[in-house]
């Protein structure tokens, strides 16, 4: 990617010894394994510091074994020429929710390493994925991974890298990251086929701000991408969004930690320390440059985030609004598909309304702000955007269920629609079909991309897939099947609220937005999950889902009537009293409403169809 | 921090005798099955009876408990005996209990216990079903139970407690009332009735979750509490304990009420645990880890915890809410700058309400149906 600056003319250089590239793919086919294995092979991280998907270091992608957040890592590494490179790789996450990662992490790229595992073959993110290092034409090397598996097919895949990706075979590698075969093939060719990144050194600093973090001692740091121009310690920057300026504290690039250098220059990739503790002037996708010579033009930035799942979030003591507010806006700076405003509500006060890209991306959210940020927080139960047509003309879109407009004056409702496609091995076709029927699915489409693997695509209401969607995928595949989407239209849906009241009180967090022939079967399930998620109390728990004040489904939750232990002597009180400091432990992460507490976990449990 | 101004009377002084013939399958007391340590045990108590002197003010009470204490001979425990009042004071009128199992003892062992100043006696009785007894790991049957009581009449003993325990495997409420009605007819002081809890990693408990065998349901369970309560209530016995029921106040065990009102408690041997003015510690739970450390001059105390007052408080209600007499408001109020009546108001009402609680003059007292769900009510109000 060369870019021109203004009319200065300079000498463009190449920074031959220089190489940025992501590692792409298909969720689970091994990007982080192969991180690890390129991290060790060029002697960036000692054996005994070493841990398996070194890259992955927030607790829950350890916990859940998957890439949330691209994460850069700068290579030494001394290729058989005898030259000396560094290679520049950022680990991107596999999982259509965090897709953005991808997105601005091939940003700063001019190649990819496309992997493919040869057992399960071409998947719907790697298709996806694909797609968009194309779209920023970067030099794409298909390696096949994990070709130890004894269910590898090779002549598969290669075929399917020709037909289905439309890439010559000719230039695949092969590699097991697990066993660390094929390494050195990897970064040969990294340092071969990948060119050099471009710009000119020595025109005004222009550099793109591609992510961020809040640091308790620094202020927010910001990663990036230096197009043109150098910047050091002692420049003064500024943002071209919004004219802020600041001064430079510290420039370096991203090893294992962060590693201070003297300056960033046009080519490379690293992070700027600049006292920011105004949160909000950094944002993601806007273009640095320096407060003496500012360049003119503005770089590109990213695409905007179109969130497609909503939800609200609640201190559970709102005491701590404030600090939610705060944390929200540190953790926004670290994912930038995140995007909230404020809210409130009749059941549990003041709190933000938020979008996420998916179901998966709400629980991480959800959990992060809860490690990072120390907060106990309820999230209501999640809702796409909905449209309505009222009558007097006027057409307003609804993605919190407490703003469902007054039945009587709606003349139009619809909801968005998707175009799935689902890829699964062809025994598995007619359980899918059948659950995608059971979701409302339409004009379907099959193909076989190869002989033994079918592609299916349906229509698909939105508001379905959040309906315990993957899971049900998931399990009917048994795990073989890989699943994406694109928002297609709004179609008319006859839509109704149904609510849901405990003890006769209305929680609108609960609420959602269903289909009218949905409405029985929702308000019972939801009435069962909360019983499941309710612990007994000692009262009585009357659970109910109504439409229009109409009750449609009631269940109750029996209170306990005899929980005292039989001894308590000189050497049970300590016991005891921990046990119960332990449930009030738990209890802050329950919303009381009434006298009842809800646990956390029961707003997000009524979209699961059972407790599997 | 300050500590509450609290002290409700005399210290109590427990001794725990950690040795059985053998180990019943539900137990989870610390005790060992072999009597080889027993003898330098017993050589070890006055030895940390000396770590104390003069920390505590004068005892009115002394529990030899376990364990089974009725395996040390009577000569033995004469000398034991020796030694506790050498080391310690006591008030006038002390109380003494001593825990015996049904086979150990005879006249002339209970004879003994009465000569060596003993006034309370508890009998590990458990039931009297031969079925239960051998399927609880028990080595007596129940004939021995009868006479081990009867025994204790003989020898004068007028404060005489057995423990027995339901909710067994399969155990029908009808056979319960037959043990209890049994227990009735003996006419003696002091019943605890426990509910059969097995705790983690407890023998039984594996073998009963191999076996498949369950613990009776909640609903069963609480049946078995409200109709012991309400028989022995009927019978003239006082209620006032969840497991505990007296005939007559001055029949409850004045050692044990200690333990649920923070009076201060020394408790000695393997696995004893104290008490005085906001602190607890406890000793070593290994006969050979106390011994070691006696042995060199040392506290054989495990560990220790210093209560903030939430953590006082906390244990003020849910132990207050285990006994008839429930929380005395203004002491609660006044130990603890925090009026229920004032900041509990809301849940106070749906409580007393919901007939789990009375408030009676200056007491929040539990209910019968209250007291089954003591623990849930004070994490209710705790929260
Ligand atoms: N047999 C075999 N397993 C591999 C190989 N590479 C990775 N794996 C395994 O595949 C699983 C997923 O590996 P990751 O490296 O976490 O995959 P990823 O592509 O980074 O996954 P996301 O970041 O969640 O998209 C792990 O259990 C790895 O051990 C390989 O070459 N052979
Ligand atoms: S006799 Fe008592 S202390 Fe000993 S094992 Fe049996 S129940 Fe436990
Ligand atoms: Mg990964």
């Amino acid at each position: 990617m060369v870019r021109r600056a203004g009319k200065e003319k300079m000498r463009q250089i190449l920074m031959d010894n220089i190489r940025n590239f992501s590692i792409i793919a298909h969720i689970d086919h091994g990007k982080s394994t192969l991180a690890d294995r390129l991290i060790q092979y060029t002697g960036v991280c000692t054996d005994r510091n070493f841990q398996e998907q070194i890259l992955d270091n927030m607790d829950i992608e350890r916990e859940r074994g998957i890439t949330i957040k691209s994460q850069a890592v700068a290579l030494p590494y001394r290729a058989k020429n005898g030259q000396d490179y560094t290679l520049n790789l950022i680990d991107t996450p596999g999982h259509v929710d965090f897709s953005y990662e991808v997105s601005r992490s091939l940003a700063s790229c001019e190649g990819v390493l496309l992997l493919i595992d040869a057992a399960q073959g071409v998947q719907a993110q790697t298709l996806a994925n694909l797609y968009m290092a194309m779209e920023h034409n970067l030099e794409i090397i298909p390696v096949i991974n994990k070709i130890d598996l004894p269910s590898a097919d090779l002549p598969r895949v290669l075929k399917q890298i020709e037909t289905e990706l439309g890439l010559d075979p000719e230039g695949h590698l092969a590699c097991s990251a697990k066993e660390g075969t094929g390494i050195e093939e990897v970064l040969e060719a990294i340092v071969q086929r990948i060119p050099p990144p471009g710009g000119y050194r020595d025109a005004s600093l222009s550099a793109l701000i591609f992510d961020a973090h809040y640091d308790a001692f620094r202020g927010t740091i910001i990663h990036c991408r230096i197009f043109d121009g150098s910047v050091k310690a002692g420049d003064v920057i500024r943002f071209l969004s919004n004219s802020a300026a600041y001064k430079v504290e510290e420039v370096g690039h991203f090893l294992l930690s962060r590693q201070k250098r003297d300056r960033l220059t046009a080519g490379e990739v690293g992070y700027i320390i600049a006292g920011l503790k105004t949160i909000s002037d950094v944002r993601t996708g806007d273009t640095i440059t320096l407060d003496a010579r500012p360049c003119t033009t503005t770089l590109p930035g990213f695409k905007e985030v179109k969130p497609v799942v909503f939800a609200s979030v609640y201190p559970i003591a709102s005491d701590d609004y404030e600090d939610l507010a705060v944390s929200l806006e540190k953790y926004k700076l670290n994912d930038a598909s995140f995007i909230y405003e404020k809210d409130s509500s009749a059941a549990l006060g003041q709190g933000f309304r938020c979008g996420f890209l998916g179901l998966l991306h709400l629980e991480v959210v959800q959990e992060r702000l809860e490690r990072e940020y120390d907060l106990s927080i309820i999230l209501s139960v999640p809702s796409v955007r909905y449209r309505f047509t009222l009558k007097d003309g006027t057409v307003i879109e609804v993605d919190n269920p407490t703003h469902y407009p007054d039945p009587a004056s709606i003349v139009l409702s619809e909801e968005p629609y998707i175009r799935s496609s689902m890829m699964m091995p062809e025994r598995y076709l007619g359980s899918v079909m059948k659950l995608c029927m059971e979701k409302r699915g339409i004009n379907s489409s099959l193909h076989y991309p190869s002989p033994s693997r079918a592609e299916l695509t349906y229509e698909m209401p939105l508001s379905e897939i959040l309906f315990d969607f993957y899971d049900r995928f998931k399990s009917v595949t048994q795990g073989y099947g890989s699943f994406d989407y694109d928002l297609t239209d709004y179609r008319p849906g006859n839509l109704v609220l149904l609510d849901i009241l405990v003890n006769g009180e209305k929680v609108d967090a609960l609420s959602q937005i269903v289909h009218r022939d949905r409405a029985r079967a929702r308000g019972l399930q939801a009435c069962e999950r909360l019983k499941e998620e309710i612990p007994r109390q000692l009262f009585k728990i009357a659970i109910q889902g109504a439409v229009g004040g109409e009750i449609i489904s009631r269940t109750t939750i029996s209170p306990f009537r005899k929980d005292v232990t039989a001894k308590c002597y000189g050497g049970d009180i300590t016991r005891k009293r921990k046990l119960l400091e332990k449930q009030k432990k738990g209890k802050k992460r329950m919303k009381m409403i009434g006298a009842v507490s809800i646990p956390q976990s029961a707003f997000l449990a009524v979209l699961k169809s059972d407790s599997s | 921090m300050e500590l509450p101004d609290w002290n409700p009377g005399p210290p109590g002084l427990y001794i725990h005798v950690p040795f059985c013939r053998s180990k019943c399958g539900y137990c989870s007391f610390y005790s060992v099955d072999t009597l080889h340590d027993l003898p330098s045990f017993l050589e070890d108590l006055p030895k940390e009876m000396s770590l104390y002197e003069a920390q505590f003010e004068p005892f009115d009470t002394l529990y030899i408990g376990g364990g089974t204490p009725s395996l040390i001979k009577t000569d033995d425990l004469k000398i034991l005996f020796e030694a506790i009042d050498q080391a310690f004071p006591f008030c006038g009128n002390r109380e003494v209990t001593i825990e015996v199992n049904p086979s150990d003892v005879d006249l002339a062992y209970l004879d003994a216990l009465r000569s060596l100043g003993v006034n309370r006696l508890n009998i590990g009785v458990q039931s009297f079903n031969d079925r239960i007894l051998s399927f609880l790991g028990r080595r007596h049957n129940a004939v021995d139970a009868y006479a081990a009581v009867t025994a204790a009449l003989a020898a004068g003993f007028d404060n005489i407690g057995i423990d027995l325990i339901y909710g067994i495997p399969g155990q029908e409420l009808s056979q319960w009332i037959d043990t209890l009605n049994r227990a009735l007819s003996l006419n003696i002081a002091h019943l605890s009735c426990y509910q059969l809890t097995l705790e983690k990693g407890i023998p039984l408990r594996e073998h009963l979750e191999k076996s498949g065998a369950l613990l009776p349901s909640e609903r069963l369970q609480r049946e078995f509490f409200l109709e012991t309560s309400d028989r022995l209530e009927s019978a003239g016995y006082i209620h006032y304990e969840v497991s505990n029921f007296a005939k007559g106040e001055h029949r409850a065990s004045r050692h044990n009420i200690k333990y649920w009102n923070h009076t201060p408690y020394l408790g000695l041997g393997p696995s004893a645990h104290s008490y005085t003015a906001g602190k607890r510690w406890w000793n070593s739970r290994s006969v050979r880890g106390y011994m070691d450390r006696i042995g060199v001059g040392v506290i054989p105390v495990e560990s220790s915890e210093t209560l903030t007052l939430e953590q006082l408080r906390l244990e003020a209600l849910f132990l207050g809410l285990r006994t008839r007499w429930g929380i005395h408001l203004p002491d609660f109020s006044s130990r603890f700058k925090c009026d229920l009546l004032e900041e509990k108001r809301e849940a106070l009402d749906k409580l007393t309400g919901d007939g789990f609680l009375t408030i009676d003059r200056e007491f929040l007292r539990p209910t019968r149906a209250g007291m089954a769900v003591a623990d849930g009510i004070a994490s209710f109000l705790f929260i």
